[in-house]
């Protein structure tokens, strides 16, 4: 309210020729600090929530990004009885330091392995410590968990008896492993979800075929969701033409059943599908009912890759009927009308005149499904069988079963990245401002 | 003034009501779930008057070792697989349990003799012995029905869709047992590149037939909803919803993998105490007796044996039903747990990638 | 959208064939919904219509199943219905616990992120809010990210500062998701608000306080209770996050479902389904009563 007064305070004409207020000060400098109050005012309203959101959002969406290049399982220990952290591997870590990688291990390094996992047997790290370069090596965690259990009872020479306990250990690339995995900082969760790994050499490499499913899995993602978003825009953009066309009376009521969905429980929805498209379930047996296939060869639409895009484009359908809407409501039919009687025939009219013009709709609509369908985790777990999954549940997945935290995060993260640049791309395109709900 | 005297009286309830004993014990649900309640969970509460809270997993293997690592323990008492419970320990993610806190059999004999060999470790004490076995439909094959292992690999002679396990673990013996490998070396080989292999060629010629289950509750619902005409499937389960619920359920023990399973104490539970005493107080003689009334696992210690009779519909007779029961053993083969606690992250790596494919 | 005289043959057969091919897509959008709740009234164990459902038969239908979702979890659901039953019903039940804990959830974190939500929008329409376009982005993130790595980063934060397995926890995180809802709502009825008439209010001797309360809030008054109903919806829905940080006996009626539904689906999910369709219903009218009222208010034409 003072601003206002400061504002409208009657001016007066100062004898410098400078417009002052009526104390005196000049008009600018009054106004310039209105404004930064007002801007202060209008920063301090939002200060709260941004405050909140750093916390329970950014700073947890942070902490995450920091777990998938940072791994310590090789190198310390958390005693839980009494919370102390323990370096693990020192004097192994300390022959790294000293020797260039790719240096062939020489008896104080087979020394220092053999001290490093009697310790860790001794104090129960071994099992972190064999799961830690199993990552990294696959079939290895065994060995250390093998060797460790020797490892107390060696006597010297250390590399005579770690390689008669298993001859794996000659493998460069386990000592590159170990190398790579006692720094602080690695990249190595990165490279394991672009199924990438070291060789000996510390090059990086393709891991074997059989093992690789990392990029698979981003492929698969990215096709079903671009799938996904066609199909809801084939299906999509019939009705929002219709409710656009229609008077406002009838499609107010028809939007009801667009909004619907969008306001019903995603597990509802999910059930739903499950219940119509299992094979005992209501379209099968109609099916079976009208003759079409007989009660033996039942279709499995559901429990695969056909019931993710199913349920996902239902689910889905109503983010891009309503963006489609709002730009398809304001084009004036008399466009289409002028270029008929201008000769063209309905289909040109359609796809010269009408078309361009819902194309910001289109785009909207499809940038927003395509986001939030790349990210999808509850349907294609529930509906989506072993061939119907996304990455988001193999990041769950390493979350909650295979318990590989780092690549996990380093997953994420690579999702992270690719969401946040289409948001970029909606909000240069779109703005956020017009994400509309109904 | 009254106003604050109603003000403390309500936090002192809250106080009362918070510091009320109570214990989290995580099992695997369903039938089984079941039974440890009405076994074990009733009777304790009873005596002790403490609450015991049952949680569900899918394995409580996998939830307990995230929380210990994550440094946020909820859980008192955790139902693991036997592999799994000497894995964690190893990795000092469970505490110790002395074996001195284990009372003597009902008849006299000494814990330590009254355990089956190898049932009680540093930091678990087995309960039951189980078993992976696979079941059929019986209405789906009324001619000639699946007898061996090999007939559930057989899609052309029993055609229909396959439940299985998501996992690696019983599946890869399975699938040798399948192709012939006799039982005794079926670990030999799983040791081998080659071995692998040859487990998952066998799980290829089916892949495309399966449906993946992940909660133990799981299976007799894919069979009783027609999803699956076979599934692999822990044999309580099995027992219990088709003499329980008069399924047309049929075990085939043929190929079975038996393993023992039992408690564990995740590092850091909340009620210590408590949770030693629950497990001493679970795995007497009588309450594991108890406990094979209401499924078809066999008790871990030698003395319930005899107190083992009927079912709970008081008709049934349970022990042919047991995994270790003489006929069922005939071609059977024990899950080597220090192959799987040392393999079973590379073997599941593995076995994603492959399902992924 | 008449079809004009002039239509040819060809484009009147197309233009009724548009309105089939538009009938079945409403279908498709609809008919899933709708599918659960007669066959929540099955008689039998099956998720399909049993012959005596088709024949109309009474018989095949009951009640059953909404039976079940208050007997599960009971000590003693055999007992005669009097008092001290529906007191361990209440005590008990697994379906009403799950929609104990979803109701109080819900709704702190409604209140939470609507406060906050709505003054930040208030902030953010102003003129001169500095960094706008950034901060809206901020602020509207949660909608856009994932949920996987949302829950994911939330469970290694609140491990390391002990707000995991705790009610206040699940609250922050869900008011988190709920706040861009409320943004968006509360933003949309400032659009077009006509900033004279709090000056003219200030011109009139009100001071912030009473132009705020007696101009500002009756006006976006109907936003801010959508947003509020959206934020209460995201809760009320949530189960990625709820899986991820919340204590294994912190059942929601969402995570309910999601063991039901990967365990043993049987007909009570569909009847716990039905009474969430219902209260989506009753939401979306209120919503829409709202925004009719809310354009009414402002004299903005409906559409």
């Amino acid at each position: 309210m003072t601003d206002a007064v400061a504002a409208a305070a009657p001016t007066t004409r100062a004898t410098d020729g400078r417009l002052t207020t009526a104390d005196g000060k000049p008009l600018k400098a009054a106004l310039a600090r209105a404004q930064a109050r007002n801007k202060r005012r209008a920063f301090f309203l939002v200060v709260p929530l941004l405050l909140f959101v750093v916390v329970t959002f950014l700073v947890p969406i942070g902490q995450m990004l920091s777990m998938s290049v940072n791994n310590s399982a090789f190198y310390s220990w958390k005693d839980r009885d009494t919370g102390d952290t323990i370096p693990l591997m020192v004097d192994l870590r300390g022959w790294f330091n000293e020797n260039e990688p790719g240096t062939e291990p020489d008896e104080a390094a087979y020394a220092a392995l053999a001290a490093g996992l009697a310790h860790a047997r001794d104090i129960k790290a071994i099992g972190q410590i064999g799961t830690r370069i199993n990552y990294e090596v696959s079939g290895t965690r065994s060995l250390f968990t093998g060797t460790s259990r020797k490892a107390e009872r060696m006597e010297p020479p250390y590399k005579e008896a770690i390689l008669d306990a298993d001859e794996e250990w000659a493998d460069p690339e386990i000592w590159a492993a170990m190398r790579s995995a006692s720094k602080a900082f690695t990249l190595d969760f990165y490279l394991a979800a672009l199924d990438r790994t070291r060789d000996a050499d510390g090059n990086i490499v393709k891991v074997d075929e059989e093992r690789a499913v990392y990029i698979l899995l981003f492929q698969r993602t990215f096709v079903l969701s671009a799938l996904i978003t066609l199909m809801t825009l084939i299906l999509g953009f019939p009705i929002a033409h219709l409710l656009a066309t229609l008077p406002l009376r009838h499609s107010n009521l028809l939007m009801i059943l667009v909004l619907l969905p969008f306001w019903t429980s995603l597990l509802v929805r999910t059930t739903s599908w499950i219940v119509l498209l299992q094979s005992q379930g209501v379209v099968n047996d109609l099916w079976v009912a009208s003759g079409l296939i007989d009660d033996g060869n039942r279709l499995q639409m559901i429990y695969n890759r056909t019931g993710t895009i199913i349920a996902m484009t239902h689910i889905l359908l109503p983010f891009m009927v309503l963006p489609l809407y709002s730009v398809m409501r304001p084009i004036d039919p008399s466009y289409v009308r002028a270029a008929r009687s201008l000769g063209a025939t309905s289909w040109t009219a359609f796809r010269r005149v009408y078309l361009p013009q819902t194309v910001p709709g289109i785009g909207a609509g499809g940038l927003l499904v395509f986001i939030l369908a790349v990210g999808y985790y509850i349907t294609p777990a529930l509906v989506g069988g072993s061939s119907g999954q996304l990455i988001s549940n193999l990041i769950a997945f390493h979350m909650q079963k295979s318990l590989n935290w780092s690549l996990a995060a380093a997953l994420a993260s690579l999702l992270l990245g690719a969401v946040l640049l289409l948001y970029w791309l909606y909000d240069r395109l779109v703005g956020i401002d017009n994400l509309k709900l109904g | 003034m009254k106003k604050t005297l109603i003000l403390t009286t309500a936090l002192i309830g809250l106080a009362v009501g918070a510091s009320a004993q109570e214990l989290t014990v995580m099992s695997w649900g369903g039938a089984y779930g079941k039974s440890q309640v009405e076994a074990y969970h009733k009777p304790f509460t009873e005596e002790t008057g403490i609450k015991v809270i049952s949680v569900d997993a899918d394995n409580p293997a996998t939830p307990i070792k995230a929380q210990v690592e994550a440094g946020n323990v909820t859980v008192d008492v955790a139902d693991v697989e036997y592999a799994d419970g000497v894995r964690l320990c190893d990795e000092g993610l469970l505490e110790e349990i002395d074996p001195s806190i284990l009372p003597d059999g009902s008849d006299g004999t000494p814990a330590m003799d009254d355990f089956l060999p190898g049932a009680v470790t540093d930091c678990l004490v087995t309960s039951i012995v189980f078993s992976t076995i696979y079941a059929y439909d019986s209405t789906a094959f009324p001619d000639n029905p699946p007898s061996t292992i090999a007939d559930f690999f057989d899609l052309e002679t029993y055609p229909g869709k396959r439940g299985l396990r998501k996992g690696a673990k019983a599946n890869l013996e399975m699938a040798l047992m399948a192709d012939g490998v006799a039982p005794e070396e079926v670990y030999g080989m799983l040791e081998t590149d080659e071995g692998v292999d040859r487990a998952f060629a066998k799980l290829d010629e089916i892949k495309d037939q399966v449906v993946w289950w992940e909660a133990g509750a799981q299976p007799p619902q894919l069979l009783a909803d027609g999803e699956v005409a076979m599934t692999t499937a822990y044999n309580g389960r099995i027992f219990n919803a088709a003499v329980g619920e008069d399924q047309p359920f049929v075990t085939v023990f043929d190929g079975q993998i038996y393993e023992y399973d039992g408690y564990v104490i995740p590092k850091g539970a909340p009620n210590l105490d408590l949770a030693l005493q629950f497990i001493a107080f679970a795995t007497e003689t009588e309450q594991l007796a108890e406990q094979a009334k209401w499924i078809s696992y066999g008790p871990a210690r030698k003395s319930s044996g005899p107190l083992v009779g009927l079912y709970q519909d008081g008709k049934t007779e349970m022990g042919p039903h047991m995994p270790t029961a003489e006929d069922n053993l005939k071609k059977a083969l024990a899950s080597d747990f220090e192959f799987w606690a040392d393999r079973d992250t590379e073997l599941n790596e593995r076995f994603n990638a492959w399902l992924a494919g | 959208m008449a079809l004009p005289s002039y239509a040819s043959p060809l484009e009147k057969i197309w233009h009724y064939l548009y309105l089939v091919i538009c009938a079945l897509i409403f279908l498709f959008l609809i008919a899933p919904i709708l599918i659960v709740v007669p066959l929540s009234f099955n008689a039998e164990p099956y998720f399909t219509f049993t012959e005596k459902m088709l024949s109309l038969d009474p018989t095949g239908y009951s009640m059953r199943w909404y039976d079940l979702l208050l007997t599960f979890g009971m000590e003693n659901p055999e007992a005669p219905r009097d008092a001290s039953w529906w007191a361990d019903a209440w005590a008990n039940a697994a379906w009403i616990n799950a929609a104990k804990n979803s109701v109080i959830i819900g709704f702190f974190a409604t209140i939470l992120a609507t406060f906050l939500g709505t003054l930040a929008a208030l902030g953010l329409s102003r003129p001169e809010m500095p960094f706008r376009r950034t901060i809206m982005a901020i602020l509207i993130s949660p909608m856009i990210v994932p949920l996987i790595i949302t829950a994911t980063g939330l469970f290694f934060f609140y491990s390391s500062t002990g707000l995991a397995n705790t009610y206040i926890g699940i609250i922050m995180a869900h008011a988190t998701l709920g706040i861009p809802f409320v943004i968006i709502t509360v933003t949309a009825t400032l659009v077009g608000f006509d900033h004279s008439l709090t000056r003219a209010a200030a011109s009139l001797g009100a001071d912030p306080t009473t132009t705020f309360f007696k101009i500002t809030m009756p006006l976006i008054l109907p936003g801010v209770i959508s947003g509020a109903l959206f934020a209460f919806v995201t809760s009320f829905d949530e189960v990625v996050v709820v899986l991820f940080v919340a204590a294994h006996d912190q059942q929601t009626i969402p995570r309910q479902m999601w063991n039901g539904i990967r365990e043993q689906i049987s007909p009570a999910i569909l009847s716990v389904a039905t009474i969430l369709v219902v209260i989506s219903i009753a939401l979306l009218t209120t919503v829409e009563l709202l925004r009719r009222r809310s354009e009414k208010l402002r004299g903005v034409s409906p559409g």
